[in-house]
């Protein structure tokens, strides 16, 4: 269980953290979502201990972090995987983290073979590919066999193959019951993986909630309909309250009244209809609408990730 | 490499019940670890010894040299002279090894600051008093083992030189053991100087110049000094209360041996003591 009361980090003019209080709730995957800048990296910081708040407090287990008996048997946490010499090998990289929570040296080889880097493990870690670095960093964070796991950003950059490897890990290190608190700026990374959503934007938290409920609450409700007698319909829908958007090529898209409604509004009206159902919002969608505003450096002109879903480029 | 795609199936693991909490036995061994892990801790350290002796070695040589052209009407007294200070002249590679172990000192702090190593160091340990207070322990004992070997040796290499024409001293000499073991001890303390500015400076750049400024600069520098300054000033340089305790430094102007080492491991603790209070306060 992490908890932050207030937490609150300021560099200078820059709140990077603004006020944030939450729980991150034992035996899920909790998705830490908010949009690059948004102090994802800054509140994975200040539960480790790394940074000092400017006011406010984070717990783990009700303990500050280095408050801890043994900080590496509670949190294993994976913040950056270049956060490491490139000229130790990555055994003696595991063994010297190991080392200094008294954990026996045979289970550095056990994290080796879970993450399958045993036969490089006499190799120097400067010469490992992105995944092999990101492997490596994930052996460091489950070596003291932790409740807790914290990755930061964990599938930034890896190759599909890498990133599936990420995500059957996080769900089956979840299935044995521990807390995952797992960063990242892909909504659909999120919508794949999480069961609880905090998503932060300019330092503020802005949800709190399941993921289905954060799809619901913020996303419109809309439904796709196709007719030949588009004026008909759009007059009907706006006498009804609903709002149309107009595809072209006999597609409308209705926001504000419900698939049945639609459906009643033609029958009622003689509106022929060609196709009638509900639109998916998904994650994505209702993200960008949420954090819009509090994206913190835009562009003047919409880049195409701001005009696309935002993962668009990536494999889901 | 190949991947696999599915994780293992259990990834728990049966781990001994943990007793007390993570503490300073744990973070030696972590340090240990970590600095015979790395190629460059081999590589200055046999710099260290190399330079040093090697340098020793020569101006030994350069004594014989010298004695060789002195008339033998002369030779008594510099012979009396030489052996005098025999000791100082085979420990004479100490001005460059200093700056050697300077270097290792430094880089023992920020190459984790530099590699970013620091964010997972202090993620495991995040006690960070414990954390450092055991790097330096095994930084100091190794610099300090490593000193007096690199000390010892440039002293017998140096009077085997010496003593082609019985120019050499023995340890039984008055203030030879002293010297020599002196020399070892003044080695130790750059490093730990050198590690502390490390500390506070965090970038390995930064801390070597700072070192080599404070150690070699200054003392070069106070070679400008008018005499009726020099008088006042001269001992308090760090590298001539440093070496008060290895080389035979004549006058009264400079402090005696036992009293300049420990001025100068004033030194070393101030920088020691601002990296301490600066590691635990600043983010990492």
């Amino acid at each position: 269980m992490i908890e932050a009361r207030g937490l609150t980090k300021r560099y200078g003019d820059t709140l990077a953290v603004d006020d944030l209080s939450f729980a991150v709730e034992p035996g899920k995957i909790t998705g830490f979502l908010g949009p690059n800048g948004a102090g994802k990296t800054t509140t994975m910081r200040l539960i480790l201990g790394l940074d000092h708040p400017t006011s406010g407090a984070v717990t783990v287990n009700g303990k500050a972090f280095a408050g801890l008996a043994y900080p590496m048997r509670e949190v294993g946490a994976l913040l950056d995987a270049k956060a490491v010499h490139g000229g130790r090998s990555a055994h003696n990289h595991l063994l010297c983290l190991a080392e200094t929570n008294n954990l026996p040296r045979r289970r550095v080889d056990e994290v080796l073979a879970l993450v399958g880097l045993t036969e490089v493990a006499r190799k120097r870690s400067k010469g490992f590919s992105l995944g092999m670095g990101q492997r490596l960093g994930i052996a460091g964070a489950l070596l003291g066999d932790p409740g807790i796991l914290m990755f930061d950003e964990p599938v930034n950059g890896l190759d599909p193959e890498g990133i599936l490897w990420i995500r059957n890990l996080m769900k089956a290190l979840a299935a044995e019951g521990r807390t995952i608190f797992v960063s990242s700026h892909l909504m659909s990374e999120m919508e794949n993986t999480a069961d609880h959503l905090l998503v932060i934007g300019r330092g503020r938290l802005i949800a709190d909630c399941t993921v289905p409920e954060f799809i619901a609450a913020n996303s419109r409700q809309s439904v796709r309909v196709r007719t030949p007698q588009p004026a008909a319909l759009s007059r009907v829908v706006a006498a009804a309250g609903g709002t149309v958007h107009e595809d072209g090529d006999g597609l409308m898209v209705v926001h504000g009244l419900g698939v049945s409604q639609v459906g009643d509004l033609a029958f009622d009206n003689s509106v022929r209809l060609h196709e009638l159902a509900p639109a998916q919002a998904s994650l994505e969608q209702a993200f960008m609408e949420l954090t819009a505003s509090s994206v913190q450096f835009h562009a003047g002109v919409p880049t195409e990730r701001e005009l696309q879903p935002a993962n668009a480029g990536e494999v889901a | 490499m190949t991947t696999t795609a599915v994780p293992v199936s259990s990834t728990r693991a049966a781990l001994p019940a943990a007793r007390g909490r993570a503490g300073f036995g744990g973070a030696l061994r972590s340090e240990l670890t970590k600095i015979r892990s790395v190629r460059s801790t081999y590589w200055s350290l046999l710099a260290l010894v190399v330079i040093t002796i090697g340098i020793g070695a020569l101006f030994a040589l350069g004594r014989v040299q010298n004695f060789t052209q002195v008339p033998v009407g002369f030779q008594a007294a510099e012979r009396a002279r030489d052996i005098a200070q025999a000791a100082e002249t085979s420990l004479f590679g100490l001005i460059v090894g200093q700056l050697v172990i300077a270097v290792l000192g430094a880089l023992t702090i920020t190459s984790e600051y530099s590699t970013g190593m620091i964010r997972t160091s202090l993620s495991v340990m995040p006690r960070r008093g414990v954390s450092l207070a055991a790097k330096a322990v095994v930084f100091g004992a190794i610099a300090l083992v490593v000193g007096l070997v690199t000390s010892f040796a440039s002293y017998f290499v140096g009077q085997a030189v010496l003593s082609t024409h019985h120019l050499n001293s023995t340890l039984g000499h008055p203030g030879v053991l002293r010297a020599v073991i002196g020399g070892g001890l003044f080695l130790a303390v750059c490093g730990l100087l050198s590690f502390g500015l490390g500390a506070v400076l965090r970038h390995t750049a930064g801390a070597i110049t700072a070192s080599i400024g404070l150690l070699f600069v200054l003392f070069i520098l106070s070679g400008f000094l008018p005499e009726n300054w020099a008088v006042h000033i001269d001992k308090w340089v760090p590298f001539n209360a440093g070496g008060a305790i290895w080389e035979n430094q004549s006058g009264t102007a400079m402090f005696s041996p036992w009293v300049g080492f420990a001025v100068f491991c004033a030194y070393a603790a101030i920088a020691l003591g601002a990296g301490f209070v600066l590691f635990r306060k600043r983010d990492a």
